[in-house]
């Protein structure tokens, strides 16, 4: 028997009822199978030209990130280091334009590199009520408004494992979770473990 | 716990960074002209002193950039944080250090 590699199979596809069960207090919504790629530039010249490309500029502050809409749909651009980016694409980008071509052409001459990283880290989309306080159970960083407003790209640990925590709307408490794939379920089990004293009935 | 002021993230838990050891260990000029004895004290050798003590750190669950740090080994306060390769700054007027 051989094993079967045609159909993908998302980290946390096997977690997606037992997440659902979360909710009201936080919802966990699992998004596969983002187009990630991790660009290194240090040029400004070429990081402006990076963002033309894209349709969205480059995030310039530390900790933040970008978000617009160009020639590749809904596009997000991480700050992860000074000379360092993660774009972040939808799923079902059309292979007839590479958004990693197009980078790349971008790039030109200058010192730097696209890489495709998109199964590297899988997504996971938190919110609810009680989202802040289930991080905090196991994230250090201050996700209050007043310190991490709309746009912050924070790269931490959370309950130890390595995460890009996205705020994506600080007042609603919508956040995004970037974990590496083979973490992914062991967030999963931790997000359920933490949340237990937020579920309805239990008192 | 303590909190650590990196360069570019801002303050963040002791937990994310990696200690880097004494900061301006100059890589000998010649290694091959080196002896044995010369080659062990650049190698194994290092300050220990108690008071202000410059340190390469690295933030290896954020950004993941080396930095310098000087920090006071008696209380453990980071003094100044500075960009790896810039030489240490100036404290002013803080106790000498002591061996």
């Amino acid at each position: 028997m051989t094993a079967d590699t045609s159909s993908r199979t998302s980290p946390l596809a096997a977690w997606a009822d037992r997440l659902a069960g979360l909710a009201p207090a936080l919802t966990v919504v699992e998004r596969p199978f983002l187009t990630q790629l991790t660009v290194r530039a240090s040029d400004p010249d070429a990081v402006a030209a990076l963002g033309a490309a894209l349709g969205v500029a480059f995030p310039a502050d530390p900790c933040t990130f970008t978000r617009g809409d160009g020639p590749f749909g809904d596009v997000e651009v991480l700050w992860l280091g000074p000379d360092e980016f993660l774009v972040v694409a939808r799923s079902d980008l059309d292979p007839r334009v590479p958004v990693e071509e197009a980078l790349r052409t971008a790039l030109g001459s200058a010192r730097g590199a696209v890489v495709d990283t998109s199964a590297q880290r899988t997504t996971v989309a938190l919110a609810g009520p009680h989202v802040r306080d289930v991080l905090a159970h196991g994230c250090a960083v201050d996700l209050h408004p007043s310190a991490a407003p709309t746009g912050t790209c924070v790269q931490t640990l959370l309950a130890r494992a390595g995460v890009i925590l996205q705020v994506v709307d600080a007042e609603a408490g919508v956040f995004t979770v970037l974990v590496r794939s083979s973490f992914a379920e062991y967030l999963a089990a931790w997000l359920s473990d933490a949340c237990v004293e937020y579920l309805a009935g239990v008192s | 716990m303590q909190l650590i002021p990196c360069p570019w993230c801002g303050p963040r838990e002791e937990t994310e960074f990696h200690y880097g050891g004494q900061a301006h260990v100059a890589y000998p000029q010649d290694p091959a002209a080196l002896t044995d004895e010369a080659w062990a004290r650049y190698v194994f050798f290092r300050d220990n002193p108690s008071g202000p003590f410059a340190e390469r750190w690295s933030h290896s669950a954020g950004c993941r950039r080396w930095f310098n740090a000087v920090r006071d080994t008696r209380t453990y306060d980071l003094l100044a944080v500075y960009d790896a390769g810039e030489p240490m700054p100036d404290l002013g007027e803080r106790d000498e250090v002591v061996s």
